[in-house]
């Protein structure tokens, strides 16, 4: 594509200014890529109000050896993990289902949806109220139901995965529509031909549907992936990191020790969330983008 | 095709009452907690109120604080618009260059724009970098950091849509004398409407929903925006639920309205990415 648009482009270059890149490249470069590095250097330091002092990798060796700063590590791993895997199983039945000949299906589609708009704190705080153990409204039903409802954010096996469901609540409604985009641009012919060879609906999702959703749940797995690593505010809003350490995540956990004043080790955290990032989206983009080629 | 419509009702009926409990209750009781007297709203019960306080309720958190929320809806309006423009003109700009002017520089500016997708902002240091500005705890320095981490998304978007303005168009302007200013402000910017539209609400929505941000880059009380509100209201107000509800369903409305005045292209950005992969 490059080369045989190549003798067009010389000539109309200098219309195409690079200066247009300053002004974005100038608060890009100074407010998000300077810090970024910047992160790689302090995160090796002690630093707080008395200055910087260089200590080697002793923030990470105490990532690894202090249980309620590893605690955060692997709950930031299931949490991304876990809301990613209930956004793509829930958002493409749902999707499936909403393209099917149902009655309602804009009504279901807006209500699915529009939790996504709505305030992450406040929909923490709503929840909070809800999954309270006695007074909530959700185990005061299972009450009615003859089930004891448990303590959703007081037990701490619980309250992260607690925190989760509320995550995949607040989002599976983007995640359906994403997928909807996907059914929908599948043409009619596939099923036609399919119908043509006797094929069922099982069938036709298993081998049409499903295969040519991949952009579609691509695009799910990465967004759904990156926003629940890197997940601060519904955590803060539900737990604070509570019982205990139990639902902390790296990033709740970069938070509390910026207000505790361990400044090095707080950038410390903003390098070992890059690096998990990274070490679960590198790979993921990789082969996600290798299968699209494959096709 | 009669049998499939008869058949899509009984589904259709379970999926709307499934949908009511599971994504209409919890507004409900946003609503009818925000309605309650405080005494009532104390049980948390979801039930309608014995007594409608839904007027003093609005009027007591209005007032609180000296008019803390008003004030705060006036830091998130402006908030959301300067850096809202901003964020869109800058990424035009830099969308519409890396399309029409490949080079060797683009696979380093598409590695510099998936970055600022994926790489979590480093937050103290940005700290010490507005510090060293002067821009820590101002609303202008917010507004840079909410246009630094919205610009990827921007450029993404513009980017591909410059890519269906026929060339001859910035053709046809050149020959007719126009530089590159005006070729990009007066012929290209205004056919990126539809775009445009679609990039001002999801970020519109994603700005004024926004909480950890301001909650480092803009700490105190005279300072607030609308999300901290809520982290504030909520250690002053926690026997007060009727207040804090009330708070938590006027900051649901500016979305909401949003929505319902722009489905169509709030759909159309989110799912820009699903097709094409």
């Amino acid at each position: 594509m490059t080369t045989t648009a190549l003798p067009r482009l010389r000539k109309s270059r200098s219309h195409y200014p690079l200066w247009f890149y300053l002004p974005a490249g100038a608060v890009y470069g100074v407010l998000f890529i300077v810090p970024t590095i910047a992160s790689f250097y302090f995160a090796f330091t002690r630093w707080n109000m008395s200055g910087t002092e260089f200590i080697g990798f002793e923030n990470f060796a105490l990532f690894f050896s202090e249980p309620y700063l590893f605690q955060g590590m692997v709950n930031t791993f299931i949490y991304g993990v876990l809301t990613s895997g209930l956004k793509v199983v829930l958002g493409l039945l749902l999707a499936v289902f909403l393209t099917s000949q149902i009655i309602a299906r804009g009504y279901l589609r807006s209500v699915i949806f529009f939790p996504t708009l709505v305030s992450t704190v406040g929909v923490g705080i709503t929840f909070t109220v809800l999954m309270d153990p006695e007074e909530g409204l959700i185990n005061r039903a299972l009450a009615v139901l003859g089930v004891a409802g448990p303590g959703w954010l007081t037990d701490p096996d619980l309250a992260l995965i607690s925190v989760a469901l509320v995550d995949v609540w607040k989002g599976v409604g983007l995640a359906t529509l994403i997928y909807i985009a996907g059914v929908v641009a599948i043409p009619q012919e596939f099923f036609e031909a399919a119908k043509v060879d006797g094929a069922s609906a099982y069938q036709n999702l298993r081998h049409i549907t499903l295969p040519l959703l991949r952009p579609a749940t691509a695009t799910v797995i990465v967004l759904s992936l990156i926003g629940g690593l890197r997940s601060f505010d519904l955590i803060w809003a539900m737990t604070q990191g509570g019982p205990g350490f139990t639902s902390d995540v790296v990033a709740s956990v970069i938070f509390k020790q910026y207000q505790a004043g361990f400044w090095g080790l707080s950038s410390a955290g903003n390098v070992v969330l890059f690096l998990l990032v990274a070490a679960l989206m590198v790979p993921l983009y990789w082969k996600l983008n290798r299968k699209e080629v494959e096709q | 095709m009669r049998r499939r419509r008869s058949t899509g009702v009984v589904p259709g009926l379970i999926a709307i009452v499934l949908s009511a409990v599971v994504f209409l209750v919890p507004f409900a009781f946003i609503v009818l907690t925000a309605s309650k007297t405080r005494a009532e709203s104390a049980l948390r019960e979801f039930s309608l109120p014995t007594q409608w306080a839904i007027v003093e309720n609005f009027m007591a958190v209005i007032e609180a604080r000296d008019y803390m929320l008003l004030l705060a809806f006036v830091n998130s309006t402006i908030l959301t618009v300067a850096s809202v423009s901003i964020m869109v003109v800058l990424a035009a700009m830099v969308g519409y260059v890396m399309q029409r002017r490949p080079s060797r520089l683009t696979p380093l500016l598409n590695a510099l724009v998936l970055a600022g997708l994926i790489i979590p902002p480093a937050v103290v240091p940005t700290i010490w970098v507005l510090q060293g500005l002067g821009l820590f705890r101002t609303l202008h320095g917010l507004i840079l950091i909410e246009v630094a981490y919205g610009l990827s998304f921007c450029v993404l978007l513009f980017r591909a849509f410059v890519a269906t303005i026929p060339r001859e168009l910035d053709e046809a302007a050149v020959i007719d004398g126009a530089g590159p200013v005006r070729l990009f402000f007066r012929v290209v910017f205004p056919l990126l409407r539809s775009v445009i539209v679609t990039a001002v609400i999801v970020q519109s929505v994603a700005v004024f929903n926004d909480f950890q941000n301001p909650l480092y880059f803009l700490p105190g009380d005279t300072n607030a925006t609308v999300q901290l509100t809520l982290y504030n209201f909520r250690s002053q107000y926690t026997t007060q639920w009727n207040l804090l509800f009330m708070d938590i369903l006027l900051i649901t409305i500016p979305p909401l309205i949003m929505y319902a005045f722009f489905n169509r292209q709030i759909v159309a950005g989110l799912t820009s990415g699903a097709v094409k992969g």
